[in-house]
């Protein structure tokens, strides 16, 4: 089958829907690949480039939309084109079919099929095709970069000649995937980093980046809804929440928001006061714009300046760091399409069973697929952690009884033996336990690495039981000589192959 | 043969044994090892030539003769092995060992001058010291022929369990004792050979059974408690002929034998009794903690991506197990190991105590393989440090990097010690299938999400893998 990837229409767009490196891996699997003229020129990516790795280059995108079988891309169709979708295509992009109800009516009326990268369930299996994450997961990085951008000072404290730099604040309000990705990179420039969420399982993904969780004097409430996603919180616990970020407005440099609810406009959390309360310089940027915003102030798609505070609002954050989500949404789109190439033979098959496919499949052959049923498993409660070990305490309280009875019995065993045996037994005897000491001390000092030589130099020694048969060899009485003799043989045997053996392993220890 | 004073062949005697100490004292690092079993040679060579002048008095001829023969053999042997075939030999010679015990007891029990020598309740020490002698002889015999076979896979690796195999064992140790006690009373009379080959029979079996039920994993405990039979047989031995060098040497190995085996049930967290008792997981309830509930899927990949997981990575642990000694692919490892390490990726080495089928196993294999040591690494030095590990390569290893050893209490490796590689940020795990190990528990590492299981062959895929590179 052939896949199709046309340049995007919509304004300001950057990203392509594959790159050379993916065409190689999607060619794997069987499928031809076309590409419209100039589609990865905004992305960095040349013609040239995906013609080397083997793409046809099409002219126009009418030949795309006309001849391929699959065709990939990053936005929604614009204008008429989903109308002009056939019913043997197959399109693969993000479609919000949630906000583009007619989008999703005029695809299920052209009768061909269509997926949303945006409705790929959040379950372990499809992680590797989640492109909400891969985007998120850039946003959060650029939002730090942009704020870089407005931020009048360095990130990182520094002691120079000219003096002391403080580090800068950053607080970043939602942990998810974006959030995280900020806290990130703003730690590694050296900022100091707080991050708020509703949902405490997150607090210790936040201490693992080394920022500070902060927590809200709140009890019994959980932020945590279906599929790892924030849900809406009661009345007090928002009141909780906006006190905290008024006294953190004060104090931060830098706010990053990116509280998002599915499916709802975004929670109005920075309020035209707290920004007012920011110090001149400052920098929010919200990247829930597209969704209203974060902060009441926000213009989205603008950087707007109030009280001296730039408030940034881009929505095209991912697009603005185009080579990569384009690489990263590439790769998301390929691990799809291999899933549903069970044969690699450039075969697609739509397989409503399987529930990755069933969810991102928005319509089919004149049906309406959406919204999927719930998933069965979500990915939020499996990501629980572990009970802790039990700790084991039966043994401390029978740890004192039993030594003492065996050191008493044994005391009283050597004591019976010392009365009965007769001196020459004792000598040795004597010289047995000092030599189980001696070996007891040296032994504890050989390194774990050594335990196979000590055991063939050992096994090698202990064939001084040679010396038994030594002394025995000169007996007179045929039957006991040549006993001797064949433990001489075997003992011989177990002298010179053990010391030969460690050896040969020694040499072979070498720094 | 020659009149020598039996004063200079005592102090031989104690140059030999302080030998002997600094010859186990070296192997407390890697730089002085080799000296240390030079202390060894030089020690046991003293003893020997001690010996020979001061006790030898004829029959010089056979004796030079089989020490020749005996010492070809041995060194053939040495030369010839494989590194992956250590525990075998190492069983094998313990056999010898408790052989030769057993051989000393006999002709000692049948020299004429016995009776005459010793008298009364010095006598009985006698008797009791050789039955002793010949019965620990006789257990690391056929014990060491055991787990000779079964490392050797000659015999089945499974555990043996003939029911009622305690009572067998408590019915094969009293009748020891009886056929002991009848030997001693019969002995004094002149007697006592009949009871002495009874009860060397029954300490055969009572070794073939002991050993024919211990599975696989626990061979490391195994071998070095065979290690440490084999010292006692020796100590017990010296008792009997009235040897100080022959008491020391066997009180030096058996405890050695009798610390590896400690630290090796300490590093499975398992009582060295439940080990020897056989069986793992018997006592019930562990079947149920098997395969039964779902545990999500596993995510696999390609040589090809492994490799560029690897050449991504600053900081690669790589984790082996017994898999890379059946799949001999220590050799590869080290080829990776190296191509790494060139490209400046810091690649170290972590082992686990019971890595393996003998106690430093691992270490061995890979010393063959020119990995050197100091980037070789015990589980206590290293498990702190996963956090910071890119990838972490599992090797044919299931138990040692469980962590449901640490989470779950009701499995039955619980408290195990295990290497922590879930903590780094991706695993590779190589396995031939989704077999459990050997304790039967199904591994909830390999269904993590930081996890990628690569399955083959080990030495296949990993050639593979070093081809990517």
């Amino acid at each position: 089958m052939k896949i199709g990837v046309p340049r995007e229409t919509h304004p300001g767009e950057r990203r392509v829907a594959t790159t050379p490196d993916v065409v190689v891996q999607l060619q794997k699997l069987g499928f031809d690949v076309i590409v419209e003229k100039g589609a990865g020129a905004a992305a960095s990516f040349s013609d040239e480039a995906y013609a080397e790795a083997g793409c046809e280059i099409a002219a126009s995108a009418d030949e795309i939309w006309s001849g391929a079988d699959i065709i990939l891309q990053v936005r929604p169709p614009e204008g008429d084109r989903a109308g002009g979708l056939k019913e043997s295509q197959t399109l693969i992009s993000f479609l919000y079919p949630g906000q583009n109800p007619e989008l999703l009516e005029q695809l299920t009326k052209s009768g061909g099929t269509a997926m949303a990268m945006d409705s790929v369930p959040r379950i372990s299996r499809a992680q590797k095709m989640d492109a909400l994450s891969s985007m998120a997961n850039i946003a959060g990085y650029r939002a730090v970069v942009e704020a870089a951008q407005h931020f009048g000072r360095f990130f990182t404290g520094q002691i120079t000649a000219a003096g002391k730099v403080p580090p800068a604040k950053v607080l970043v309000i939602g942990a998810g995937v974006a959030g995280l990705a900020a806290i990130g990179a703003a730690k590694s420039m050296g900022a100091i980093v707080r991050a708020f969420d509703t949902r405490p399982e997150v607090k210790e993904q936040v201490e693992s980046m080394d920022a500070e969780f902060l927590m809200l004097d709140f009890e019994g409430e959980d932020g945590s809804g279906e599929g790892g996603y924030a849900k809406v919180m009661s009345d007090e616990f928002i009141k909780a929440e906006m006190a905290l970020f008024a006294e953190q407005a004060k104090d931060v440099d830098i706010i990053i928001t990116t509280a998002l609810i599915p499916g709802k406009p975004a929670p109005k959390l920075i309020t035209a006061e707290m920004v007012e309360s920011m110090k001149d310089g400052s920098v929010i940027v919200d990247l829930a714009a597209e969704m209203g915003g974060n902060c009441e102030l926000t213009e989205p798609g603008e950087v707007a300046v109030r009280n001296g505070v730039s408030i940034i609002g881009y929505t095209d954050l991912p697009s603005r760091l185009a080579a990569q989500s384009s690489q990263l949404y590439g790769t998301n789109l390929r691990h799809l399409l291999t899933d549903m190439t069970p044969e690699k033979d450039g075969n697609l098959v739509l397989d409503l069973e399987d529930e990755v496919v069933r969810g991102a499949t928005v319509c089919t052959g004149g049906e309406t697929l959406w919204p999927p049923p719930a998933p069965k498993l979500s990915a939020a409660p499996a990501a629980k952690a572990a009970p802790a070990p039990a700790p084991v305490k039966e043994e401390k309280q029978r740890s004192l009884a039993g030594p003492i009875i065996g050191m008493i019995v044994a005391g009283l065993a050597l004591l019976g033996l010392g009365a009965v045996a007769p001196p020459s037994f004792m000598a040795h005897f004597t010289v047995f336990v000092l030599a189980c000491f001696v070996g007891y001390m040296v032994i504890w000092n050989v390194t774990a690495a050594l335990h196979t030589p000590l055991m063939s130099v050992t096994n090698a020694i202990s064939s001084i039981i040679v010396i038994g048969a030594l002394l025995q060899i000169s007996s007179d009485v045929p039957l006991i000589k040549w006993i001797a003799v064949g433990t001489v043989l075997i003992t011989s045997v177990n002298i010179f192959g053990g010391f030969a053996v460690t050896r040969r392993m020694l040499e072979m220890f070498r720094k | 043969m020659f009149e020598v004073n039996q004063g200079i062949i005592q102090v031989s005697y104690i140059i030999a044994t302080i030998l002997f100490i600094l010859a186990l004292g070296g192997l407390s690092n890697q730089e002085t090892a080799r000296r240390g079993n030079w202390y060894g040679i030089v020690g046991m060579a003293i003893a020997l030539v001690a010996t020979l002048v001061g006790d030898v008095t004829q029959n010089l001829e056979l004796l030079i003769v089989a020490l020749l023969v005996g010492g070809s053999v041995g060194i053939i042997a040495a030369r010839r092995v494989q590194m992956t075939q250590m525990p075998e030999l190492v069983a094998i010679l313990h056999s010898l060992v408790g052989l030769a015990a057993v051989a000393v007891g006999f002709a000692n029990f049948m020299d004429p001058d016995r009776l005459s020598h010793y008298i009364g309740v010095e006598l009985t020490i006698h008797d009791v010291e050789t039955y002793l002698g010949i019965l620990i002889g006789a257990v690391t015999f056929s014990g060491s022929v055991i787990a000779f076979g079964k490392l050797s896979g000659r015999i089945g690796g499974s555990p043996m369990l003939l029911p009622a195999r305690h009572w067998l064992n408590l019915l094969l140790l009293l009748g020891a004792l009886w056929f002991g006690y009848a030997f001693v009373a019969q002995s004094s009379a002149g007697g006592g050979l009949m009871p002495l080959i009874i009860m060397t029979v029954i300490a055969l079996l009572f070794g073939i059974h002991m050993v024919m039920a211990i599975g696989g994993a626990d061979m490391p405990v195994v071998v070095s408690m065979l290690n440490s039979y084999s010292g006692w047989a020796a100590s017990a031995t010296g008792f009997m002929l009235g040897n100080d060098l022959l008491i020391v040497t066997g009180a030096l190995v058996g405890s050695s034998g009798a610390i590896l085996s400690y630290i090796m049930c300490r590093a499975m967290n398992r009582k060295f009794l439940n080990v020897i008792a056989g069986g793992f997981g018997t006592g019930g309830g562990t079947t149920a903690a098997g395969g039964g509930e779902d545990q999500g899927e596993v995510v696999a990949i390609d040589t090809q991506e492994a490799a560029e997981l690897l050449s991504n990575a600053r900081e690669v642990m790589i984790i082996p197990g017994y898999g890379m000694a059946v799949a001999q692919a220590q050799h590869t490892v080290f080829e990776i190991t190296k191509t790494l390490r060139e490209k400046g990726v810091n690649v170290r080495f972590g082992i686990h105590p019971v890595a393996g089928r003998m106690p430093g196993h691992m270490n061995v294999l890979l010393a063959e393989a020119k990995v050197p040591y100091d980037i070789v690494f015990e589980m206590d030095e290293i498990n702190e440090d996963f956090p910071d590990v890119d990838v972490s390569v599992v090797i044919g290893a299931n138990d040692i990097v469980n962590p449901s050893a640490l989470t779950d209490p009701n499995s039955p490796i619980a408290g195990m010690p295990v290497l922590e590689c879930w903590k780094g940020k991706t695993s590779i795990v190589l396995k031939r299938s989704m077999a459990t190990g050997y304790a039967g528990v199904q591994n909830p590492l390999f269904f993590l999400e930081n996890t990628r299981m690569l399955f083959g062959d080990a030495k296949e895929t990993l050639d593979e893998v070093l081809k990517a590179l």
